[in-house]
């Protein structure tokens, strides 16, 4: 009994235990910072996005924000395109822009000695990105490329169709990489707006992890933030009422092995059944050698090497997906036995010992998460982005323990809609029905 | 084509890891089995993980694929787990795990907090010994694997071209046959080949244990010791391999496909690794630093030359890897812009390798790419799990752990003269392979 309740404690407190707490750090200019101190290595980790991504984008610009991630690192303020990289190589500073569909984010990881000097270029690539032609024009080169081979690539075929048949109209549906034509119709006042507009004060969320101490990250985020707009221009993406289109759409691609991609509704990350869906999406094809589709699909049957479930969470909608790849003969039957066993799951439900088995898993692998500064930054990044509160490390696995199986039948019974699977193939299918 | 990127990158990146100084502590086990700890203590976890000195260039010929199947062979049950067990068991402790298979190495690792550590040694030691294969398991098992084979290589036309580059690249040497191996063979796989494998190969002795993270060497040693040293030393083992014969003359691979929408173009030439270098020559220092000079992202020669300057090519890089028990590759590839021949991109490359080959490369260049490549030593020891890849990797393949510590010295040590004399003894026509992957309509 003490052994069982030591595991328990184990787990329950393991991040708040080994790490430092985390510190809501503000700076003298109103720039507010969630950070983890740790001084082992001379290494800072900085994470930050401002709300608002790729779904922003204007119609007939599709890829702006995309273009923007990689263009604002391609020269700004008193650096040229290569004098800007060179700088950086020169720094071993890592310095990236992302646009993801809700959020534009970005992340700079240095050595310490080079902190501020890292922090100057972050600043110039924030307020005064150059986008020069030639490196614009390289890299929207780049971009188009990339769209132009993602045409051939059956996973994002499978996802890209699968999203026009769940959002219809919406943005969302256009996926956040953009669009050849959208690439191609950006200019570079759509570029110089964009920073204007889309990043200020009002929509940043900062993470930070390292050799730095709370006064430090002060002046820190006054030095590269502070200067942003004080708000961003208004977010008004619509809402969306996602549809499930139960007739299967193929795409004919000539590969051996198809693409599956289904869906159905997902759960909203502050539900109060949100943990509970969460096991239960663990149990069913979450957990990644010890789940029922994983068992059923690729362990009974040989039908793929992998199968998988996720929950996904975007500010206006939220899915539930279930992926696979499978030769082209037996396409149907792995469409088959992932409808029974969602079916199976909403009538019958899971056990007891699946439920305990889902929650020592996803309470014991909660520390393994915290493997370098660079993670630990977009970790309490993260939970801003998800407006979790700042005790979150020390509560969440107090969350999933509160979890009961007859929540996760419950839940099971309500959420699960096996005949409401939107799917879709990419490949040349044989015999469907 | 991305597939091909990808890789590249990937194993661009798992080898600026080895930039590291990781302060490892090494003993061996009565047995013969080596151990290595690299603490770290940021959370309460540890990285366990055991590296076997067999790989897919160690297969009999006509059975490719065997070290490959083997591995996924290794989940599924011994005396004293039912198959899949030992997953379920690992999950339920909160713990991840997978495994790997290269040419020259298989390894198998967990992640599991700090006190769940002596649980999965023992179910890892189980399994090096007490593994009972049925036909009720293999079977589905190669369906398994058949699709990993499609998913991998046979949906890329990247990943295809890859795998004939290969077939020509080694003349006699069995690296060039991929590692998963040829859908064909893994068919023909038998119960019976399966099982000599693992009583050839799997022994104390030919594997190396590496644990990283929160523990001590007075905490690991009875550990190992209790489970590892229990098991009963193996014979002595020898990697026979057919060896390369001179090469009289380049080689060119093209495929066209419809899949490709942007063409592109791969040159790879034999270069040495650290284990094929002779005695006294740092070779394979010297093309690391060559590597980041004209290969090392957007400020690098090629990047420059060919996407900046020419504007011919979208993408432009090189990539070499010493890492390898025998012979190693060095590869320079770009990719088309759209609407530029392949013709005058091929061209281009060619021009900037004569020009590397008349002139070679500068001081400042060196010493620039010498700072850049030991720095990457402090953030390769920040994340966990980094420094246990690197360290099994270099042990599995017989370099020592001095080898792997000393890296940021003879990266240190190296001239321009060494940079200049190593690519001049790698680029030579009759060793290399020149690929193209090109859209269908190109075809004509």
């Amino acid at each position: 009994m003490r052994y069982l309740f030591l595991f328990l404690f184990t787990f329950i407190s393991l991040p708040a235990y080994a790490l430092a707490p985390v510190q809501e750090v503000t700076s003298n200019k109103g720039i507010k910072a969630w950070l983890i101190e740790d001084h082992t290595n001379p290494i800072v980790a900085l994470r930050f996005s401002f709300k608002g991504g790729a779904a922003l984008d204007p119609t007939g610009k599709e890829g702006l924000a995309r273009l923007a991630s990689a263009t604002m690192d391609e020269g700004a303020g008193e650096w040229s395109s290569q004098a800007f990289q060179s700088r950086l190589d020169d720094l071993s500073t890592t310095l990236r822009f992302e646009a993801g569909m809700d959020s534009f984010s970005g992340r700079v990881l240095t050595l310490r000695d080079n902190l501020d000097a890292s922090a100057d270029m972050l600043r110039a690539a924030l307020l005064s990105p150059r986008f020069d032609a030639e490196p614009v024009e390289r890299i929207r080169s780049q971009i188009l490329a990339d769209l132009r081979q993602r045409e051939e690539a059956p996973n994002t075929l499978a996802a890209l169709s699968l999203y026009k048949s769940v959002f219809g109209d919406h943005p969302y549906a256009r996926g956040s990489r953009g669009t050849l034509d959208g690439v191609k119709n950006i200019t570079r006042d759509d570029l110089v707006r964009f920073t204007k507009d889309r990043l200020g004060k009002d929509n940043l969320m900062v993470g930070v992890s390292g050799d730095i101490t709370p006064d430090e990250l002060k002046d820190l985020l006054d030095r590269i933030f502070s200067d942003l707009p004080e708000t961003a221009a208004a977010n008004d993406l619509p809402n969306v009422i996602p549809t499930f289109d139960t007739a299967v759409q193929v795409i004919d691609k000539a590969i051996p092995q198809s693409s599956i991609l289904l869906a159905q509704s997902g759960i909203d990350r502050h539900d109060p059944d949100f943990y509970a869906t969460y096991v239960l999406n663990y149990i069913l094809g979450g957990g990644s050698f010890a789940s029922r589709l994983y068992e059923e699909v690729r362990e009974k049957r040989g039908l793929v090497y992998s199968v998988y479930s996720y929950l996904m969470d975007y500010d206006k909608a939220h899915l539930w997906l279930i992926g696979a790849g499978t030769q082209n003969a037996r396409v149907q039957e792995t469409l088959d036995v992932i409808a029974t066993e969602w079916a199976k799951a909403k009538k019958e439900g899971v056990t007891r010992e699946e439920v305990e088995n889902a929650k020592t898993y996803l309470t014991g692998s909660f520390a393994l998460r915290f493997n370098s500064s660079d993670t630990i930054a977009a970790i309490l990044l993260n939970m801003q982005q998800d407006d979790l509160p700042i005790d979150f490390l020390e509560t969440r696995n107090q969350q999933v323990e509160a979890v009961s199986f007859e929540d996760v039948n419950r839940v099971a019974q309500k959420l699960l809609t096996p005949d409401k699977l939107v799917r879709v193939v990419v490949g040349q299918p044989e015999g469907l029905k | 084509m991305r597939l091909v990127l990808f890789l590249l990158g990937f194993a661009v990146l798992s080898l600026r890891a080895e930039a590291a100084v990781f302060n490892p502590q090494s003993f061996t086990l009565k047995n013969g089995m080596q151990v290595v700890l690299i603490p770290n203590t940021r959370v309460p976890v540890v990285k366990h993980m055991v590296w076997y000195r067999v790989g897919s260039a160690d297969e009999p010929a006509g059975k490719s694929g065997i070290a490959h199947f083997f591995e996924h062979l290794m989940f599924k049950g011994t005396k004293n787990l039912a198959p899949g067990e030992f997953s379920k068991i690992v999950a339920k402790n909160g713990g991840q795990e997978n495994a790997f298979t290269s040419y020259d190495y298989t390894a198998y690792f967990q992640t599991v907090a700090k006190d769940r550590l002596a649980l999965v040694m023992k179910m890892e030691a189980d399994r090096m010994t007490n593994l009972t294969l049925t036909s009720e398991v293999i079977e589905p098992e190669r369906q398994v694997i058949l699709e990993e084979r499609r998913q991998r290589t046979d949906n890329s036309p990247g990943a295809q071209l890859q795998e004939q580059i290969g077939t020509v690249q080694y003349m006699n040497h069995p690296y060039r046959i991929p590692v998963i191996g040829w859908a064909h063979e893994i068919k023909n796989l038998s119960l019976e080949d399966l099982n000599h494998f693992y009583k050839k190969w799997y022994a104390p002795n030919n594997a190396v244990l590496v644990v990283e993270g929160d523990i001590t060497l007075e905490e690991l040693r009875p550990l190992a010791e209790k489970y590892y040293g229990a098991i009963p030393k193996g014979g002595d083992y020898t990697r026979l391999r057919p060896s390369e014969p001179p090469a009289h003359a380049d080689r060119r691979v093209i495929k066209r496909d419809a899949r490709v929408r942007q063409d592109n173009l791969q040159r790879s030439y034999l270069a040495p690794s650290y284990r094929t270098a002779a005695a006294g020559d740092n070779s394979p220092y010297a093309l690391q630093v060559l590597e980041n000079i004209i290969g090392g992202g957007a400020t690098s020669r090629l990047y420059r030359s060919l996407v900046i300057d020419q504007k011919l090519a979208d993408s432009a890089g090189f990539y070499y890897s010493p890492n390898k028990y025998d012979q190693a590759t060095a590869t320079f590839w770009v990719t088309a812009q759209n609407g530029i021949a392949i013709e005058q991109v091929e061209k281009a490359l060619q021009a900037e390798i004569d020009e590397l080959l008349e002139k070679g490369v500068t001081q400042d260049e060196v010493m620039r790419a010498q700072k850049t490549l030991v720095n990457e030593a402090v953030f390769a020891r920040d994340n966990l799990g980094t420094a246990s890849q690197v360290l099994g990797s270099a042990l599995a393949i017989d370099l020592s752990v001095d080898q792997v510590e000393s890296w940021p010295e003879a990266i240190q040590q190296v001239t321009r003269d060494d940079v200049n004399k190593a690519l001049r003894a790698v680029f030579k026509d009759q060793y290399s392979v020149t690929a193209l992957l090109l859209r269908k309509e190109d075809a004509s």
